[in-house]
């Protein structure tokens, strides 16, 4: 790892400050994938910042429609939550499949969604549900959010505050993992709301987690994994690589929504 | 060079560390308790696994400034003078260890796992919660039967000869 300097701000404003003077600094909230890509000299940040210590940054809670979820609420806490069971269940299964039981202890919703890994599964949740991404600058709509592979809206000072999710009629993730690394090699989250119906796809996708609005349309009109059968996803800018092709992968994707939609019932 | 502050089994120590310095270089290098392994660096493996403040994470992805404060607990920190924890003793008695490099990761995380699920575990359960726990000897099969009954001892206060299985 190469060497950087080490904050631990007390307050949202003081992390901004800090965030805003150094060109190259980075938020540490669980490190799950920070720390890690900086062992192996992906990431060389001058300063780490840590936001262990900035209050009000986590915890669930239901707000009329919404279930709020904030940006350091670690991957086990969002699992065992009574209220995210409660409010949508395909959230607290999405949760209890990431990393390992170690991982799940330390990291975090805001890590995950700022990262935008194209193998996480948050990033599915938040753009199925139609999630809003709360910093401290602004809301950011979950279609405006996630931007590329390893890219999002985010500008270089922001920080993620916390994620609302509207709560869904019905929901379902469904993940089929790669066997030796465990991550999602396709993963699909499936969301009915008052707003319509969503499909999300992570894994698969060149740019990240990506909409499938055919499928979308079929579920709106039948709610049933029959109505999305012949619905075929294009592996135009489907990941290739050693643990399957394209197409293998654009396959994948119709059968897990299949089962994601079955699973949501 | 900055400090850090923690408890490790039972001890405070005040530590001058540098801030790429990780939790697990703080135990081993610096405390010079090196029952607590580094297999594969990258998270995976789980021959790390320590308890921060009753928590089981893996120790080589978790700065040691990011520790200042917590309690740890190490796989030094099982132990009472010369007894074995139960499920140090159920790996034992079940062989649930070849080489033994990946011991004091999968008790760590096993005694979390009874911590959390208590002393009833069945083999599934066992064999999902030890999915961040890598062994390249066994096949699992004794560290999953190990576990098992380390978990009814811890349980029952006892010490257990039945597998899991």
């Amino acid at each position: 790892m190469y060497a950087f300097k080490y904050e631990k701000p007390w307050s949202l404003a003081a992390a901004a400050a800090l965030l805003s003077e150094s060109g190259d600094a980075k938020l540490l909230a669980g490190g799950q994938t920070l720390l890690p890509a900086m062992k192996l000299r992906l990431a060389g940040p001058s300063t780490i910042i840590d936001l262990s210590k900035v209050p009000g940054l986590s915890g669930v809670t239901r707000e009329g429609d919404n279930l709020v979820i904030g940006a350091l609420t670690k991957h086990v806490e969002v699992m065992n939550s009574a209220e995210v069971q409660k409010s949508i269940p395909a959230l607290a299964h999405l949760v209890s499949v990431l990393g390992d039981p170690a991982v799940r202890n330390r990291g975090t919703i805001g890590g995950s969604l700022a990262n935008n890994d194209p193998s996480a599964d948050y990033p599915a949740a938040v753009l199925a549900l139609n999630g809003t991404v709360h910093t401290n600058k602004r809301k950011i709509a979950a279609d405006d959010f996630f931007k590329g592979l390893f890219e999002t809206a985010l500008a270089a000072d922001e920080i993620i505050e916390r994620v609302s999710f509207p709560v869904p009629e019905k929901a379902g993730y469904e993940k089929f993992r790669n066997p030796a690394s465990r991550f999602a090699l396709v993963g699909v989250f499936v969301a009915k709301t008052k707003d319509g119906v969503r499909v999300a796809v992570t894994g698969a996708g060149e740019s990240g987690v990506f909409r499938v609005k055919e499928m979308e349309a079929a579920l709106a009109k039948d709610w049933s994994p029959k109505a999305i059968e012949g619905v075929k996803v294009s592996a135009s800018g489907i990941i290739a690589d050693l643990h399957g092709t394209a197409d293998y992968r654009a396959h994948l994707a119709g059968v897990i929504a299949r089962r994601a939609v079955a699973k949501a019932g | 060079m900055p400090n850090v502050t923690v408890t490790v089994n039972g001890k405070s120590h005040t530590v001058d560390v540098a801030p790429e310095t990780l939790l697990v270089e703080l135990i081993r290098e610096k405390l010079r308790l090196t029952g607590t392994h580094v297999g594969c660096d990258t998270s995976q493996c789980g021959a790390c696994v320590v308890h921060v403040d009753g928590a089981a994470v893996k120790s080589c992805t978790m700065l040691a400034m990011s520790a200042d404060g917590a309690t740890v607990t190490t796989i030094e920190g099982l132990a009472n003078g010369s007894t074995l924890h139960p499920m140090q003793e159920a790996f034992r008695e079940h062989h649930g260890l070849q080489c033994g490099f990946c011991t004091p990761g999968m008790i760590m995380t096993a005694v979390d796992i009874v911590n959390r699920k208590g002393g009833n575990l069945d083999e599934h359960t066992i064999r999902d919660e030890l999915e961040g726990n890598i062994c390249r000897c066994t096949g699992y099969h004794n560290i999953v039967k190990a576990v098992g009954a380390g978990a009814r001892a811890m349980a029952g206060g006892g010490k257990s000869a039945q597998a899991a299985e």
